[in-house]
């Protein structure tokens, strides 16, 4: 307990330092551009193939799901639409991302702790954490409302696809259930989450990353723990996030 | 020239540094000697401000470091340069962006005379060709001038180099020392530097001082370490066979 209040005062003071002027502009705005590259659009393809497959994926199961003829056939539609655009495009996509994105700033930054290249980025008296650490913030933070929004339209794509290759739905049934009772408050709401969780995946790690002490192996270990606890920040903001926006 | 005023240093109730006291002259290769584990390192990190010292004082021509505001002690970053032991080069920069970093983050120069003045000092190096090539494709000993181009980038007043040839055959270490001294010259810098290398001491040794457990047991010239009756540093000279040899 008392180790877990160490750290998030560490992490705290961490991010101010963060959270200063950039020293120079022109570098700063290089740097995001960079990083929004590595870390987001280097991710595009796994967030359209993981999308692509659990939105078909969803259909199929809500479609095989439902036998009682009570319940219309649209509804396969309709849940797959919300699911994927409730949960599924920024939660479970953000909690495979702070796999992905979470071990790679981790790893990124332990690398240069450990052969003393943030050593030697204050000893010429520039801010290291100024300098690394918030172009991946801003840079994963503003790009991710677009993985999000791909990750949407891919999702309910793969289920469109299933209700064209199958004969559980016809598509103009799933084009009813997707648009029936649609409010575009949940993809602001979706948004809005990703980007919160963008922040804890981009900042966590750094800060795991940024504190390695030792060699190669603390930095494997960093990039571990960065991703776990990223992942248990993600789900409890969720839970936090979703009452607050949307609970009643 | 950099004083060091009874200087202290512990760790959570471990003493590593004991009451130092000398004075590191301008114009000179100043060493500090020691067994591994002495305190070589830390006392260097409490020269450049990597580690705050217990007590004591250490100042840079006259200006105390720890009495020093942020936009001082930001001046003095500047004036200071530094070659990590496993040089500490950005890997994800070429060589000559790695030289060209320091003027770009502090400088108002000009592309063109960044260029210039990076690669003015890479061939001062004796480094020609090797600009556009990354610090992975680059052997150990051409890191090394890399590293010294990068820290003499901004015309320093103080260098310092944790064991500038650690990991280098005898040959190419020899030309790295003679490389730091020529510059030291040149420049009129203040260097400090790290080593255990008795090579080291005997070719660039202008100003030695020796650490023994945390306390500086000797201080003097490379001319009077062969004659001095200091038995710990006897035990640390004459280590090798061929200076035991040589004294006889
Ligand atoms: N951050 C730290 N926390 C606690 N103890 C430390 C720390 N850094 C160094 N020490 C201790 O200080 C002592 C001196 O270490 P130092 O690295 O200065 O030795 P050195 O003279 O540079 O040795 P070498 O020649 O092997 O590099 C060691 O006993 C080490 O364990
Ligand atoms: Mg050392």
């Amino acid at each position: 307990m008392l180790k877990a209040l160490h750290n998030f005062g560490e992490y705290v003071l961490l991010m101010q330092r963060t959270f200063s002027v950039p020293e120079r502009f022109g570098v700063f705005f290089r740097q995001m551009l960079q990083e929004i590259y590595k870390l987001g659009v280097d991710s595009l393809w796994i967030v359209i193939f993981i999308s692509l497959f659990i939105g078909a994926v969803l259909t199929v199961q809500v479609g095989l799901n439902i036998t009682s003829p009570l319940i219309p056939d649209f509804t396969v539609g309709y849940i797959t639409r919300e699911v994927v655009l409730l949960e599924f495009s920024s939660t479970i996509m953000c909690l495979i991302l702070a796999g992905k994105v979470g071990s790679n700033i981790a790893s990124e930054l332990g690398t240069m702790r450990v052969t003393e290249q943030i050593d030697a980025l204050e000893i010429m008296g520039v801010n290291s954490a100024n300098y690394l650490i918030l172009p991946k913030i801003a840079g994963f933070v503003l790009f991710i409302p677009v993985l999000v929004i791909i990750s949407m339209f891919f999702g309910i794509g793969g289920g469109y696809l299933m209700a064209y290759l199958s004969s559980m739905i016809t598509v103009a049934k799933y084009e009813f259930g997707i648009m029936f009772w649609f409010s575009p408050f949940n993809i602001t709401y979706s948004v809005i989450k990703s980007m919160v969780f963008a922040f804890i995946i981009a900042s966590v790690a750094s800060y795991y990353g940024y504190n390695v002490r030792g060699g190669a192996l603390q930095v494997g270990k960093a990039s571990t723990n960065s991703v776990v606890m990223s992942s248990v920040l993600i789900l409890a903001f969720d839970l936090i996030i979703t009452n607050l926006m949307l609970g009643r | 020239m950099i004083e060091v005023l009874n200087l202290y240093k512990s760790f959570e109730n471990k003493t590593v540094l004991t009451d130092v006291s000398t004075v590191f002259e301008k114009g000179k290769t100043n060493l500090i000697i020691g067994r591994s584990g002495s305190g070589k390192t830390v006392l260097m990190k409490n020269l450049i401000g990597l580690m705050t010292p217990t007590s004591g004082e250490i100042l840079y021509d006259r200006r105390s470091f720890s009495k020093m505001k942020k936009p001082e002690l930001k001046n003095l970053r500047r004036e200071m340069g530094m070659l990590f032991q496993g040089s500490a080069l950005f890997d994800s920069m070429t060589v000559l962006d790695n030289v060209m970093f320091p003027l770009t983050m502090f400088t108002r120069d000009s592309y063109k005379e960044r260029v210039n003045r990076a690669k003015f000092c890479l061939e001062r190096v004796n480094l020609n060709d090797a600009d556009d090539l990354y610090p992975a494709e680059i052997s150990g000993g051409m890191m090394k001038r890399v590293a010294i181009a990068r820290a003499i980038a901004l015309n320093p007043d103080y260098l310092f180099c944790d064991e500038p040839n650690s990991g280098l055959d005898p040959k190419t270490a020899m030309l790295i020392d003679e490389l730091v001294h020529d510059i030291t010259k040149e420049y009129n810098m203040t260097t400090v530097i790290n080593t255990h290398d008795m090579n080291s001491v005997m070719n660039i040794g202008e100003k030695i001082i020796f650490i023994s457990g945390g306390r500086k047991a000797w201080e003097g010239t490379s001319a009077e370490i062969m004659s001095s009756t200091n038995k710990e540093l006897n035990d640390f000279v004459f280590a090798s066979d061929f200076f035991r040899r040589m004294k006889e």
